[in-house]
């Protein structure tokens, strides 16, 4: 994990598994895909084969906008680890136009302008594996 | 029918918090182990009482199988409950059911860690790293810190809060770790002092975070026949709520925790408001941890945290809601990052009388300690206990 990518942040390989291998595969491709649950609409995050909420639990994939607004940001400028010489970074909750907020990390742009309500454009940081990062860049 | 209580069935016969804050000398298990001779001691019972035996993630192997054997209990009742911090009020919720359902007659909680000398913390990184959202979370440089910022700074957005106002907590807990021998820090600090320590994670600075020390902590609860043989003053408890609170598939709410839910559980089974508590131990892992509970316990209208704490309002005896006594996870010791066991064990001191003198509150009739454990708002246990000085 020592190596940095285009945006000078770690670049970790997930964890891909049955359940995410679709999300995964479209990230390669940089396209966002999302399951939305078949009984109510929702779009559900993490990427998974179920919906949690009452009702069915199964879901259809779709592909998402990319589009979203930062819902909280925090600039992190002391962390211990493989995270250290990336600092300082912004880590932030992302809440996409489909509906769901998802952690993430603010890119392409001076840390302390990133500000809650900022529109923002996913961007796709490639893992060394194949899969790439969902990241956010201002709009 | 009505529900079936657990309101004064169940009593807190014995606490103890490990002195140390330092401790390289000592296995993890030893650590349990003084800690359960502490709280046996002061309860007037030894391991050969207990035959509930209750654990989180702190303890290592099987947990609580592997401690029971360690320190030789003999058990027909365990509970391994995994909350994170808060695990120690569940445990109690738990350990009080039990008692009142004559499952139990005398249960044990233990807590110990040794994140300041003993490398890595508790909960296991293999479980942490096999979760369903850890590449969602841990590909992010999500921190403990940079969680618990997020969930500020969307609280400043949405009520105004500012940093003094978070830092008037951080100034009361230290206010109180003065009078304690044991805490890790025992200066007090100021406002200024706060605001212009070193920031960690945007708005949080290092004097919002709590301390990282190794110890530990223990609970003896017995039913009432067990609580009338023993010469000790035994703490009722009266009132318990457990609320979880997750993501929802993608609905943050940074701004809500679980207390919403185990607030009011809690007073409803002890059949108390808000207005009727004396004294609060609320878990403190950062300044914000505590402003936002404080909100959703109904101690104040929700977003009006910073305001209800400044002016000294949470240091006692004089604040109009003194908390943390000890000095908290904030100033006085955070074993295994893990507040919850000695925000109990403080409660149990206000109303025994056995306070620090300078910080005891004056006839405590009622406490109230909380524990969060998880991230802050958003994947989280949150836990309630009412005590009472009597039934």
């Amino acid at each position: 994990m020592s190596e940095l990518g285009q945006f000078g942040l770690p670049v970790p390989p997930p964890t891909v598994n049955l359940e995410t291998q679709r999300f995964w595969d479209a990230t390669a491709e940089g396209r966002l895909v999302l399951p939305r649950c078949d009984d109510s609409g929702d779009v559900v995050w993490y990427p998974r084969e179920r919906c949690d909420g009452p009702g069915s639990t199964s879901v259809t994939w779709f592909e998402a906008s990319g589009r979203g607004t930062v819902y909280s940001c925090t600039v992190t400028r002391r962390i211990p680890g493989s995270w250290r010489k990336a600092a300082p970074f912004v880590l932030a909750y992302v809440e996409l136009e489909e509906g769901p907020r998802v952690l993430t990390n603010i890119v392409g742009c001076d840390p302390e302008t990133v500000h809650i309500g900022q529109a923002v454009q996913a961007v796709f940081d490639p893992t060394p594996d194949g899969p790439a990062l969902l990241r956010f860049a201002p709009a | 029918m009505p529900p079936v209580t657990i309101r004064g069935k169940a009593l807190i016969a014995g606490v103890y918090e490990h002195p140390g804050r330092e401790l390289p000398d000592r296995t993890l298990p030893q650590i349990h182990a003084e800690v359960a001779a502490g709280a046996l001691a002061d309860a007037g019972l030894t391991l050969a009482d207990v035959d509930a035996y209750y654990s989180a993630g702190d303890a290592p192997g099987f947990g609580a199988l592997s401690m029971a054997e360690y320190l030789g209990l003999d058990l027909t009742y365990i509970d391994d409950t995994e909350t994170g911090g808060s695990a120690y009020l569940v445990h109690v919720q738990h350990a009080a059911a039990a008692i009142a359902a004559g499952h139990v007659n005398v249960a044990l909680i233990t807590l110990a860690g040794k994140p300041r000398t003993g490398g890595a913390g508790p909960g296991g990184s293999a479980r942490f790293s096999s979760a369903p959202e850890a590449s969602f979370e841990n590909q992010f440089g999500m921190s403990v810190p940079g969680g618990y910022a997020l969930a500020a700074a969307r609280h400043m957005h949405e009520f105004g809060t500012t940093s003094e106002q978070l830092a008037e907590v951080k100034v009361a807990a230290s206010t109180h770790a003065q009078h304690n021998p044991h805490a890790f820090l025992r200066d007090v600090v100021t406002v200024d002092e706060v605001v212009s320590s070193p920031m960690i994670s945007d708005p949080l600075h290092r004097l919002d975070c709590c301390v990282i020390t190794d110890g530990g902590g223990a609970l003896v609860l017995v039913g009432e026949a067990v609580a009338a043989s023993l010469d000790r003053h035994c703490v009722p408890v009266l009132g318990t709520g457990t609320a979880i609170k997750h993501t929802s598939g993608g609905r943050i709410d940074l701004t809500h925790t679980g207390a919403t839910r185990s607030g009011p559980l809690a007073f409803a089974e002890a059949g108390v408001t808000p207005a009727d508590i004396d004294y609060v131990s609320i878990y403190d892992s950062f300044t914000i941890t505590v402003l936002m509970t404080l909100e959703d316990l109904g101690f104040c209208e929700k977003g009006h945290g910073g305001r209800f704490v400044s002016d000294g309002a949470l240091q006692s005896p004089g604040g109009a809601l003194p908390f943390n006594t000890d000095g908290g996870g904030l100033c006085n010791n955070h074993p295994a990052n893990r507040g919850g066991m000695t925000k109990v064990v403080e409660a149990v001191r206000q109303l025994r009388g056995e306070a620090q003198a300078a910080v005891q509150v004056p006839d405590c009739e009622l406490a109230l300690a909380h524990g969060t454990g998880g991230s802050l708002a958003t994947r989280m246990g949150s836990a309630t206990l009412v005590m009472g000085r009597s039934t």
